[in-house]
């Protein structure tokens, strides 16, 4: 059992953390969101050239093949920086479906373009009534000839604004709540019959709400199983879940840093404000939530690449609902700690705790990810 | 990084499997699985059985006749015993007051009392808390005075664990009543069987008897028994408190736990079928079982750091996290195993050495399960509250 980073992943640990911290600060990141995208494309050039895009990938797709680890490194730093690009739709949930479902020619095709981030892509799954469940899906995909014809309607698609491709989640067959029937399908963002309007979240990033009326694609547009591609869909959140929790490990230890710094410096009744026991206790209480969300972490980091689906979705289960109440503790205590500061817009401490509220609520908040891995069996089950 | 057990851990682990498969008495298993009272007897002949093994002291130096394994190891073993279950050593002995000899104490020390802490020749129990003197340790007031070769001890020491069974105490007295309180301590071994020494049941709210009151009058300890230097005491106290990482958050004892509420939730009712489909009661176990799963990956984060670094022997602010969620998992599934049994864990059962041989009230499985619950909201007070241990975070790690 090792806990420790390669050489290598501890160079890229400090160089992206040393980009960000040069030119991702406070007031910069304020620039960078009023920027037309609302994000750097500065900055999404500097990813490109460390080579941030091309790191999931294998060496003989044209990537440089990095792992879970590698992604949990970069995805933290991107938290504690509270960085606003579209890393994780187009590297972590695209890469994804191009690294997990792609055939030998959809990689060829489309690694290269993805692994120097001039292709940007979003995963179009959300609908009004699937809230998070992976399988419920509305909108179709009907066969005609040898295309597709998509139609539906997807909301809150991450980067999916800025996206130049779309894998869109569209049933082939069956009910709305079906577990067979569902495809994905990679459309082209400007497509005919596409539409899209783009907006800000409330931590600041980007969405958009997507609708997709009668829209042609060719076959091999199917990524899987056209038929059956859920246990694909489940793979790539599974992965993204654990690549979510090492962001919000990024967040709850810039909140951490950020309310201890302010209880040392704040001065009440003539001492700084750290000295009462009562604040200390809820620090604590932080810390000891952050440091279980770094184990659990780790325990997800670990068994994303899993072949065995149960196993890596009850790890994943076990990281979202752990990250999913531990950073509402942080995040409110963080907020508390503060007092009015920590409610104004000014200061950073209330835009890592927005970023962590929209955590929870991606890809199934804390609630229901403890029911899933309850009906699973739990993660100690002989 | 690789988060897997390597081979040779994972052969070890089966090792350690098949010793305890073959070696404890079936009878004390299925008392530490029922959350029985266990005999003095029970732990004195597994503790001798493990020492002819070589591994009563599994985590002692080698040279006080400790395995050599590595931290990883003795993290195996430690869980295996647990998960087993096995009885663990006597904590007092192995973990609190060898350590302090064998690092602190004389050659004669070490020689006479390491050998018979390891075979459980000597019970030791553990005279640190006084009535005035609980989270403020410091501020105890037993004192020894030194009258030509022996300290004179009077006062009063208190939630003396199993002293009715020691043969031993070591206790912090005071020997300096001149200098700042931590200043003025030191760390005596005493013969229980010393005349002055007189030991008072506390009845605890589980009904158990594992506590005690211990009074010191006029005690006579030779001045060999001092450890260390005179007035040195508080750093040894504080050297015995911190020294427990490898074990302090019992992980595998939860995971034991667990897995035992899982066998009684299959097969006690709730609306006609199983508690354990219930879905309320799954999501409840789930939830345990996630912070325990993190916990796990923080004491393997820690136990390898350990490894990598050596123990230093100094304490580490991480023992105080590893207590806190901890004991906090310990009472979840204490309170989640007396919620199986339901109104069934309400009978109260009187102890069973009061000599009474009437039937136990059906189901005599469930007769832990409610003082199991009382009995530990102990974890969160003993070995430093855990508002102390809140405290110890503060200052050493987020330096507030």
């Amino acid at each position: 059992m090792d806990f420790d980073l390669t050489e290598e992943q501890s160079i890229l640990k400090d160089s992206l953390e040393r980009l960000l911290a040069d030119k991702y600060g406070f007031e910069e990141r304020k620039r960078h969101m009023a920027a037309p995208e609302g994000w750097s494309s500065d900055m999404w050039s500097h990813y490109a050239e460390m080579g941030l895009m091309a790191l999931p990938f294998s060496e003989e797709d044209g990537g440089i093949g990095g792992g879970p680890v590698e992604t949990m490194i970069v995805m933290e730093a991107l938290g504690k920086a509270l960085a606003l690009e579209p890393y994780f739709p187009t590297v972590v949930l695209g890469g994804g479906f191009l690294r997990l479902g792609g055939s030998a020619e959809q990689k060829a095709q489309l690694i290269p373009q993805a692994a120097d981030g001039s292709l940007k892509l979003a995963f179009a799954q959300v609908e009004r009534n699937s809230r998070y469940d992976l399988h419920h899906v509305e909108t179709t995909a009907r066969k005609d000839g040898g295309d597709f014809v998509v139609t539906g309607a997807k909301n809150v698609v991450l980067g999916g604004d800025s996206a130049g491709k779309l894998f869109v989640t569209a049933r082939t067959a069956g009910g709305p709540r079906d577990e067979n029937g569902i495809g994905v399908f990679l459309v082209d963002a400007d497509a005919a019959g596409v539409s899209r309007r783009g907006y800000v979240t409330q931590d600041g990033q980007r969405a958009a709400e997507i609708s997709f009326d009668n829209v042609r694609v060719p076959a091999s547009a199917a990524f899987g199983d056209p038929e059956n591609a859920l246990p694909l869909v489940r793979r790539v959140v599974d992965q993204a879940i654990a690549a979510l929790a090492a962001e919000s490990v990024g967040v709850m230890s810039a909140m951490n840093a950020l309310t201890v710094d302010y209880l040392k410096v704040r001065k009440q009744f003539g001492v700084p404000i750290g000295a009462f026991q009562v604040l200390q206790h809820k620090a604590v209480d932080m810390y000891v939530a952050l440091e279980q969300a770094r184990s659990i972490t780790l325990y997800a980091t670990m068994m994303a690449d899993s072949d065995d689906d149960a196993e890596r979705a009850r790890a994943a289960h076990a990281a979202k609902t752990e990250i999913g109440r531990g950073g509402r503790l942080v995040g409110e205590h963080a907020i508390q700690l503060h007092g009015g500061v920590g409610m104004t817009m000014e200061y950073a401490v209330g835009h890592y705790f927005k970023r962590m509220t929209m955590i929870d609520l991606t890809f199934g908040d804390h609630d229901y990810h403890l029911r899933a891995l309850a009906e699973a069996g739990g993660l100690m089950a002989a | 990084m690789d988060l897997r057990f390597t081979p040779e851990e994972n052969a070890f682990r089966e090792e350690v499997r098949a010793f305890f498969r073959d070696h404890l008495p079936t009878e004390t298993r299925r008392k530490l699985v029922d959350g029985e009272h266990m005999d003095k007897d029970d732990l004195v002949q597994w503790t001798r059985t493990l020492n002819e093994k070589g591994w009563a002291v599994a985590h002692w130096p080698k040279e006080h006749g400790g395995t050599g394994w590595d931290p990883m190891r003795q993290y195996i073993f430690l869980e295996e015993l647990q998960k087993f279950p096995a009885p663990q050593p006597l904590p007092f002995g192995v973990n609190m007051v060898g350590p302090v000899i064998y690092t602190f104490g004389s050659e004669a020390q070490k020689k006479h009392y390491l050998p018979r802490i390891a075979n459980l020749d000597d019970w030791w129990c553990q005279g640190f808390s006084e009535p005035g003197a609980g989270s403020d340790l410091a501020s105890l007031k037993t004192r020894a005075v030194r009258e030509g070769d022996h300290y004179i001890v009077n006062g009063q020491k208190t939630w003396t664990t199993l002293a009715q069974y020691a043969d031993w105490i070591f206790c912090l007295v005071r020997t300096d009543t001149e200098v700042k309180k931590q200043q003025g301590i030191s760390f005596l071994l005493i013969d229980m069987k010393t005349p002055g020494i007189e030991v008072r049941p506390i009845v605890t709210i589980d009904g158990g008897r594992e506590i005690n009151e211990v009074f010191l009058t006029d005690v006579k300890v030779p001045v060999e028994n001092l450890v260390g230097e005179e007035n040195k005491g508080w750093d040894y106290a504080k050297f015995l408190l911190g020294n427990e990482r490898v074990n302090i958050a019992r992980v595998g004892m939860s995971k034991q736990r667990i897995a035992r509420i899982r066998e009684l939730a299959a097969t006690e009712f709730s609306g006609g079928r199983p508690l354990l489909e219930d879905p309320r009661f799954r999501e409840r176990l789930a939830s345990v079982e996630i912070d325990l799963k993190a916990l796990e990956l923080t004491q393997l984060r820690v136990v390898a750091a350990d490894a990598k670094r050596g123990n230093t022997g100094k304490p580490d602010p991480a023992s105080s996290y590893l207590k806190i969620k901890g004991s906090e998992i310990q009472q979840a599934t204490t309170h989640l195993l007396m919620e199986v049994m339901g109104p069934h864990a309400m009978p109260y059962h009187s102890d069973p050495d009061d000599g009474s041989n009437e039937p136990p009230i059906e189901p005599a499985h469930a007769a832990s399960a409610a003082p199991g619950y009382f009995n530990f909201r102990k974890v969160s007070i003993y070995g430093g509250s855990n508002e102390i241990q809140k405290n110890i975070i503060a200052k050493a790690v987020l330096g507030l």
